[in-house]
């Protein structure tokens, strides 16, 4: 086995492939080969028919902030994510059209460039499948894109903008797709302390966090990394916490509308916990205001128990343990730099 | 990386003069040991478990439908596939998991 886990290194360094480590082969020693599966592949993966380039960046920046691309010019994508609130809105449903009430919490766009499906429920692949439909959904930025396609074409600076990201295409949804997705690639979480102490700095992470570490990966203890696995702490999977809410008279299915099987029944997925500390409130639904609340509702096994994930197992923790897996997930949050807000074309 | 098992095993000789096979499609490392295998119709595919936690194997094609439900490390469900076709498989549980089985008419039967 450890011959196995020598390799491991090399193997995940240009993959988000998991590799399952048992918890006995891990050395809690910083920098140890057992523990570079952590790390994200660098640079982000994308698609052969969008590679990044700094026009297309710069471009998609603009239109992400733009309040233009709504219905009433009054939203952005950055209204709902938005970078001061770690990419997200601090809300516990995000708020769309005319302030209504929308039924799931914004989801932060860090580390969105590693997701194997978008949306809560998974309905979208892609980031370019994604990245216009909060603008047209009519419950969120209410936008005709025929109508801001035309808007952005009379506008100079859009047209020389998208000119310089796509020499040999014109203005449209395909376009404003690929700019869009090629700039939440840039929102990146991958240097936190955690990500230092696995390279190798032993001043990175304190002797709790460490320990925190040890119960977020151990299946008798918090379990937690069963389903938020390395490296973006998510299994780009989905599955039923028991949360309170589904036991609402109509509750929100979830993946089920996706893929109708019994156990997807109010399952969602599994989200990042990279930077997870700056974006309260927490679940799908919001519920849980802290994250201390979040590992309690782990280790007591749920509220609403039916249709529970099968790989969710309620280990009872004492209060230390998850104090420690809590000052662990705080050790997730990378260092950024504050976003430069785009000067947009009149 | 991904570790390929398919053994084939020779099952059954049934009075007809058909041969009906088994193949082990494992789950290791949230992926199957294979992306593509061929069978014939009647075969048995073994959908085992080698990862230590649950999935949850289905397929929603129109030729064949099934559901395994979630099972544990160690635990196999088996699909006699009786319909010629091509059948995606996925988990439930973990979205990157994907095979395709294509499904002959088998010049034998």
């Amino acid at each position: 086995m450890k011959t196995a886990i020598a390799c491991l290194g090399l193997l995940l360094s240009s993959t988000l492939d998991a590799i399952e480590v048992e918890y006995s082969d891990h050395v809690f020693v910083p920098g140890h080969q057992s523990l570079q599966y952590w790390l994200l592949p660098s640079p982000v993966p994308t698609p052969a028919d969008n590679p990044q380039t700094s026009e297309k960046i710069a471009l998609g920046k603009m239109l992400f902030f733009d309040p233009r691309l709504s219905g009433d010019s009054n939203m952005s994508c950055a209204t709902c994510h938005n970078p001061m609130l770690a990419w997200s809105d601090s809300q516990s449903v995000a708020l769309g059209y005319r302030s209504q009430k929308l039924t799931r919490a914004t989801p932060p766009i860090i580390n969105v460039a590693y997701n194997h499906l978008q949306m809560w429920d998974g309905r979208l692949r892609t980031l370019e499948e994604q990245a216009l439909a909060p603008m047209e959904a009519q419950l969120e930025m209410h936008a005709n894109l025929d109508e801001k396609i035309a808007l952005l074409q009379s506008i100079e600076g859009y047209v020389e903008a998208f000119s310089l990201a796509f020499p040999d295409e014109a203005i449209s949804k395909q376009t404003m797709a690929k700019a869009i997705a090629s700039f939440e690639r840039t929102v990146i979480s991958d240097s936190s302390n955690f990500d230092a102490w696995v390279k190798g700095d032993k001043n990175a992470l304190t002797r709790v966090e460490i320990e925190g570490f040890k119960l977020f990966i151990n299946p008798q203890k918090g379990n937690c990394s069963v389903c938020h696995s390395a490296p973006n702490f998510t299994d780009d999977g989905f599955h039923n916490i028991g949360l309170a809410s589904f036991g609402d008279k109509h509750p929100d299915l979830g993946r089920y509308k996706q893929r109708p099987l019994n156990l997807m029944k109010g399952a969602f997925k599994t989200p990042t916990l990279r930077d997870v500390a700056l974006s309260a409130p927490f679940f799908h639904d919001g519920s849980a205001a802290t994250l201390t609340q979040v590992v309690k509702h782990y280790s007591d096994g749920g509220v609403v128990k039916t249709n529970l994930s099968p790989n969710f197992k309620a280990n009872q923790l004492s209060e230390d343990e998850i104090s420690a897996i809590v000052a662990f997930l705080n050790a997730l949050t990378s260092p950024h730099e504050p976003i430069q807000l785009p000067k947009l074309p009149q | 990386m991904r570790r390929i098992t398919l053994p084939i095993l020779l099952l059954s000789m049934t009075s007809h003069i058909s041969l009906a096979e088994e193949y082990v499609v494992s789950q290791k490392n949230k992926s199957f040991s294979e992306d593509k295998i061929s069978i014939n119709v009647g075969d048995t595919v073994h959908f085992l478990n080698e990862d230590p936690f649950f999935h949850n194997i289905f397929s929603l094609s129109d030729e064949q439908f099934f559901d395994l439900g979630s099972y544990p490390k160690d635990e196999s469900r088996s699909v006699v596939f009786d319909t010629p076709g091509v059948i995606e498989v996925e988990c439930a549980i973990h979205s990157k998991m994907f095979l395709l089985i294509e499904v002959k008419k088998s010049e034998n039967k």
